[in-house]
C-alpha cells in the first residue's frame, strides 16, 4: 500500500499549480463574467504539454499516467473550473477514444494534433431526448458510397464551436437500438456541420457549450471510429474515463474553495478575533478538509486502477459521485464562511459554488453514477 | 594590527551619495568608541572638490584616487584600486552603502581580501570591541545579528536610510593616491540614464506606491502628482509590475527593492506578505484601499478605507496647501 | 557552448518565518522553491543554448539532499545535467559556498556561468561575485539583457537611475535581475525526461575540500523576528474628509511631511 505520490506526480502538481495561480487564476473571474474563454491560455497549456498528458510520446503526448492527468485537472480546476473542463473534455472525451479505438492512420491524423494542442477536441453524445441513455440517439448516419451522411443534432456540447475535432455518436441502424450505433470523427468545417445555440449557463461560464447541427453532413468512411455497431460501447467506455476527469475537476473546485475559505477565516475578524477561532467555524473547516481528502483518495484510486489496466468503471463512478457532491457541499460552506462577501462577485467562492453544480450533472448525473455503481455491485 | 574605520565615498556624476554621509555619521561614533580613525575612500575623475562635503560629516582622512579610468564605475577598476588601498593601509572596518554599486564592489573586494561581508545591514553596534551588524533576512521577515570575528577588514554594506546624517564639520587630511587601475575586463559600451526629478526608490524619504487597485498604467499619474508635492519616489507592488503598469525598477517587495523610507503611502495595495517584506521597516505607513479586509491595514499607522481615486487627489491638494504654509 | 548555472533552493516567498527552540530559523514544514532569480538564470541558459543551436546546460547547487528538487526542476525546464554538493551539517557563509562552487567549477569545462543576482532568503548578493573572483574571471551583476557572440558577452545591467551596456570576454559570471526573461514552466515531457537526466551528488571530500578550507568568515550570533507592527488608526469619514484629516495627522501627529 503506497499513498505517496511519485516524484513526477509531485512535480506536475507543483508545476501546474504555479501555472494555474500565475496565469489562469487572474483570468478566471473575468472569463466567467464575459462568458468567453481566453484561448491564449490554451496555447500556453499546449506548450507545457497539458493537452495530451496520458498519451504516449509517439503521439505527441506527455507519456504520463492517469494519476498525473487527474492531478493536472485538479490543479487547473482549483483556480478555474472552466479550464479544468476544457482540458478534461478535450483529453478524456475526444483524444482518448481516438487513442483507444482509432486506427493508426486516425491516431496520426487526429490524436497527434489533439495531444500536441494544435487542435481542440470535443465529444458529441447528448441529444435533446438522449442524455445518459446513449443508446437512444436520434442522430443518424447512413452509408452512401464511401461516405456516411449524418443528420440530427447534439446539445450541451462542451468545447462546442471552439473544438476542431469532434467524436460524434450516431445511429447507423435504428432497429438495433444501441447495437446499431457508431462513433465518427468529424472535423469542424465539414459541409453540413454547423453550430446552433450557445448555452448560457449557471456555472463554468467560460466553457463553451453549443448545439451541434448535422444536415446531410458527409463524413468519409475512414472516419468511422472503431467498428460500426460499437458506438454505444465506445461512448460508455469513454464516459468511464471521462468521469475521472470530472471527478478531478470537482476535487479541484472543492480544494480551491476550501483554500479560499481557510485563508479568509484567518484574516476576517469578528468580535475582535479571527473567525477561525470560533469552534463552529473550525468544525466546518474540519469537515470540508476531511471530505476533500476522501474525494482525493477515490479520484486517485480510480486513475490508478485505469493505469494498472484493471476495471475502474465502478471506482470512477464512485469518485465522480463523491467528489462532485463534495464540491457542491464544500463550495456552499465556503460561501457561508465568507458571509455576505461570499455572495458577491468580489470573491471567487460564489463562482466556485456555481461551477460545482455542473459536476453533479454532466457526464452522468449523480443518480446515474449510483446506477452504475449499483449495476457493478449486483452483476 | 588593522586599524581605521573606512567608508566608501560612493559618488556618481560628481555627487556623493546620501548614504555615504549616513555612514560617516555613524562611522564617526564607532571610530570614537574604538579609538580609531574615520577615513573615506573617494574614487573618480575630478572628484577632489567633493572632499569638503565629506568633511561636513566628521571624516578624519580622505584617500582620493583620481583617474580618467575611474570616471564610471567598473567592477574591476574599482575593485583593483580599493583592494590595493586596503592591503596597504589595513583598516579594521570597511563600510559601503548597500547601493547597486556598493553591493557589486563589496563582494569582489571581500573575496579578494578573503574576508567576511555582511550585506544590506540595518544596524551596527560595538559589542565587546567587536562590530555586530543586524541584517534583515527572508526579506525582513527575520533578522540576524552577525559579526566577522577574525578576518579583517570587517566588511558590511548598509541599507540607505538606516542612519541619520549628522553634520560634524572637520577639515580632513587628504591623501592623494596614484592608482593602478589594472586590467578592466568590463567595457562599458553605453550608459542610459532615466531622467527623473524624483529621488531614487531606495534612498527616498517618502515613497508613494501603487498596486492592483490602480487598475491601469495611466492612473499612476495621480500617484506622481502626490509624489511631486512631497518630493517622493514612486513605487509599485508586484501585481502592478506583473500587469505591466510599472517597470520592475519601481517594484517594492521580496523580488523587488527593499525600502526604509520615513513615510510609505500604499495606494490600492493589498499587502501580500512579499510586499510587506519590502517596506515594513518604513517609519510611518499609510494605506489607502477600498477593501477593509486588506492586509495592508494591519501594518498601517494610518488607513483610509475608500476609493483611492477619490482620496489621493484630495490628499495631494491638502498636502500642497499644508506644505506651502 | 558549456553553460553553468549556480542555483539555490530557498524558502517559498510565502513562507512564514518562525524560530525553533534553539533560536534558529525553523526549516521544518517550510515549502521550498528554486530561488526566483536563479530561475531567470536557468531560463537564460536554456535560451542561450537554443539560440546557439548547441551547447550543454549544467546546474550546480550547494545544499542538502532536498535541494535535488530545485535541481530537478531545472532539469525539467530543459537543463542537461545537475551537480549537487552536499557539504553535510556544517556552517556555511557566502565565502564557504563560493569556495565550494568555485572548486567544483574549476574542474569543469565552461564558457559562461549564470546565476541569480541574489537569493531571496539571505539576500546577500555576493556568492556569484566571489566565485568569479576565485576563478579569476570577470563578473557582471544584475543583467536584464544578454547577448553572446564571438567569445564575448554583451549585457545590459541595472545601475542607479538607469542602465548600462557592458561587454566582457568569456568566460565570465553574469547574474540575473528580474526582467531578464520570463522563465518557462517545465513541460510535461520535460518532467518525464528530468528523472532520466544525470544528477551527480558530491560530498566535500569528493570536491577535494576539507572543512577547514570552507570555515565561514561571518558568524551568526542570534536570530530574531521583527516586532509585529501594530495596526494604527482607520480614519473615518467621506473621502474628502478622511483625506483632509490624513494630511493633518501626517503633518501634526506623525510629523513626516
Amino acid at each position: 500500500m503506497e499513498f505517496k505520490l511519485s516524484e513526477e506526480q509531485e512535480m506536475i502538481r507543483k508545476t501546474v499549480r504555479d501555472f494555474a495561480e500565475s496565469e489562469v487564476a487572474p483570468k478566471a473571474g473575468p472569463m466567467d463574467e464575459a462568458e468567453e474563454y481566453d484561448y491564449t491560455l490554451w496555447d500556453k497549456m499546449a506548450e507545457m504539454g497539458l493537452t495530451g498528458i496520458p498519451f504516449p510520446e509517439e503521439y505527441e503526448g506527455a507519456g504520463m499516467d492517469n494519476v498525473c492527468y487527474a492531478i493536472a485537472v485538479e490543479e487547473l480546476s482549483r483556480v478555474c473550473a472552466s479550464t479544468g473542463v476544457l482540458i478534461s473534455a478535450h483529453t478524456s472525451l475526444c483524444a482518448w477514444p481516438i487513442y483507444a479505438f482509432g486506427t493508426e492512420e486516425q491516431k496520426q491524423k487526429y490524436l497527434v494534433p489533439l495531444a500536441s494542442g494544435k487542435k481542440i477536441g470535443a465529444l458529441g453524445l447528448t441529444e435533446p431526448s438522449a442524455g445518459s441513455d446513449a443508446g437512444s440517439v436520434k442522430t443518424s448516419a447512413v452509408l452512401d458510397g464511401d461516405e456516411y451522411v449524418l443528420n440530427g443534432s447534439k446539445i450541451f456540447i462542451t468545447n462546442g464551436e471552439k473544438a476542431d475535432i469532434y467524436v460524434i455518436i450516431a445511429s447507423t441502424d435504428k432497429t438495433k437500438g444501441h447495437r446499431g450505433t457508431a462513433a465518427f470523427i468529424v472535423e469542424k468545417g465539414t459541409p453540413g456541420f454547423t453550430f446552433g445555440k450557445k448555452e448560457h449557463k449557471m456555472g463554468i461560464r467560460a466553457s463553451s457549450t453549443y448545439e451541434l447541427v448535422f444536415e446531410n453532413c458527409r463524413v468519409p468512411r475512414e472516419n468511422l471510429l472503431g467498428e460500426d455497431g460499437k458506438g454505444f460501447k465506445i461512448a460508455l467506455m469513454t464516459l468511464d474515463g471521462g468521469r475521472i476527469g470530472i471527478a478531478a475537476q470537482a476535487l479541484g473546485i472543492a480544494q480551491g474553495a476550501f483554500d479560499e475559505a481557510l485563508k479568509y477565516s484567518k484574516v476576517r475578524e469578528q468580535f475582535g478575533k479571527p473567525i477561525s477561532s470560533f469552534q463552529g467555524l473550525q468544525w466546518m473547516l474540519a469537515d470540508m478538509a476531511t471530505r476533500i481528502e476522501a474525494a482525493r483518495l477515490l479520484v486517485y484510486k480510480a486513475a490508478y486502477l485505469k493505469d494498472q489496466g484493471e476495471p475502474y468503471s465502478k471506482e470512477s463512478a464512485m469518485a465522480k459521485l463523491f467528489a462532485s457532491e463534495c464540491a457542491m457541499w464544500v463550495t456552499t460552506k465556503a460561501v457561508q464562511i465568507f458571509g455576505g462577501y461570499g455572495y458577491t462577485r468580489e470573491y471567487p467562492v460564489e463562482r466556485m459554488m456555481r461551477d460545482a453544480k455542473i459536476t453533479e450533472i454532466y457526464e452522468g448525473t449523480s443518480e446515474v453514477q449510483r446506477i452504475v455503481i449499483a449495476a457493478n455491485l449486483l452483476k | 594590527m588593522a586599524k581605521g574605520i573606512w567608508v566608501f565615498a560612493e559618488q556618481r556624476e560628481g555627487q556623493i551619495k546620501k548614504v555615504v554621509f549616513e555612514l560617516l555619521s555613524e562611522g564617526r561614533k564607532v571610530a570614537d568608541q574604538l579609538g580609531e580613525e574615520l577615513c573615506a575612500v573617494l574614487l573618480g575623475k575630478d572628484v577632489a572638490g567633493l572632499v569638503d562635503s565629506l568633511g561636513e560629516y566628521g571624516v578624519d582622512k580622505v584617500y582620493i584616487t583620481e583617474s580618467d579610468g575611474l570616471e564610471n564605475y567598473t567592477t574591476d577598476g574599482y575593485t583593483n584600486v580599493v583592494t590595493d588601498l586596503i592591503k596597504e593601509h589595513q583598516p579594521s572596518v570597511f563600510l559601503l552603502g548597500c547601493t547597486i554599486t556598493g553591493r557589486d564592489l563589496a563582494a569582489q573586494v571581500a573575496q579578494r581580501l578573503e574576508t567576511g561581508l555582511m550585506t544590506d545591514c540595518t544596524g551596527m553596534e560595538v559589542v565587546d570591541g567587536q562590530l555586530v551588524f543586524t541584517r534583515p533576512i527572508y526579506a525582513g521577515k527575520a533578522f540576524v545579528k552577525a559579526s566577522c570575528p577574525e578576518a579583517r577588514p570587517v566588511m558590511a554594506t548598509i541599507r540607505p536610510n538606516t542612519f541619520t546624517a549628522e553634520a560634524k564639520p572637520k577639515t580632513p587630511e587628504t591623501v592623494k593616491v596614484t592608482p593602478d587601475i589594472g586590467n578592466i575586463r568590463q567595457v562599458i559600451k553605453d550608459i542610459v540614464r532615466q531622467v527623473s526629478e524624483r529621488p531614487e526608490l531606495t534612498e527616498a524619504d517618502i515613497i508613494v506606491s501603487g498596486g492592483r487597485g490602480m487598475k491601469g498604467p495611466e492612473n499612476f499619474k495621480i500617484l506622481e502628482e502626490l509624489a511631486d508635492v512631497l518630493g517622493a519616489a514612486v513605487g509599485a507592488s508586484r501585481a502592478a509590475v506583473d500587469a505591466g503598469w510599472a517597470p520592475h525598477s519601481m517594484q517594492v517587495g521580496q523580488t523587488g527593492k527593499t525600502v526604509s523610507p520615513v513615510l510609505y503611502i500604499a495606494c490600492g495595495i493589498s499587502g501580500a506578505i512579499q510586499h510587506l517584506a519590502g517596506m515594513s521597516s518604513a517609519k510611518c505607513i499609510v494605506a489607502i484601499n477600498k477593501d477593509e479586509e486588506a492586509n495592508i491595514f494591519k501594518v498601517a499607522d494610518y488607513g483610509i478605507v475608500g476609493d483611492l481615486f477619490e482620496v489621493v487627489p484630495i490628499l495631494t491638494e491638502e498636502l500642497k496647501k499644508l506644505t506651502a504654509q | 557552448m558549456k553553460i553553468l548555472v549556480c542555483l539555490k533552493q530557498t524558502f517559498d516567498t510565502e513562507a512564514k518565518i518562525v524560530l525553533d527552540e534553539n533560536g534558529k530559523i525553523e526549516r521544518q514544514g517550510v515549502s521550498l522553491i528554486m530561488n526566483p532569480y536563479d530561475e531567470f538564470a536557468v531560463e537564460e541558459a536554456l535560451r542561450l543554448k537554443e539560440n546557439q543551436g548547441e551547447g550543454e546546460v549544467t546546474v550546480i547547487s550547494v545544499g542538502g539532499q532536498q535541494t535535488q528538487d530545485a535541481l530537478r526542476q531545472a532539469l525539467a525546464m530543459g537543463a542537461d545535467k545537475a551537480v549537487l554538493v552536499d557539504p553535510g551539517d556544517v556552517e556555511l557563509d557566502e565565502y564557504s559556498t563560493a569556495t565550494i562552487l568555485a572548486k567544483v567549477i574549476s574542474g569543469m569545462e565552461y564558457d559562461i556561468i549564470l546565476g541569480g543576482f541574489r537569493a531571496i532568503d539571505d539576500g546577500s548578493a555576493q556568492v556569484a561575485g566571489r566565485v568569479a573572483e576565485i576563478l579569476n574571471i570577470p563578473v557582471v551583476n544584475m543583467i536584464t539583457k544578454l547577448e553572446v557572440a564571438d567569445g564575448k558577452a554583451v549585457a545590459t545591467r541595472e545601475i542607479e537611475g538607469g542602465s548600462e551596456v557592458v561587454e566582457v570576454p568569456l568566460p565570465a559570471v553574469l547574474t540575473a535581475q528580474k526582467g531578464l526573461n520570463e522563465p518557462r514552466y517545465p513541460s510535461m515531457k520535460g518532467i518525464m525526461k528530468a528523472k532520466k537526466k544525470p544528477m551527480q551528488k558530491m560530498t566535500l571530500a569528493d570536491v577535494g575540500l576539507e572543512e577547514g578550507q570552507i570555515a565561514p568568515k561571518v558568524k551568526a550570533i542570534s536570530f530574531s523576528l521583527p516586532e509585529p507592527r501594530k495596526a494604527g488608526k482607520i480614519i473615518p469619514g467621506e473621502p474628502a474628509e478622511a483625506a483632509r484629516e490624513l494630511a493633518r495627522l501626517l503633518r501634526e501627529e506623525a510629523k513626516v511631511v
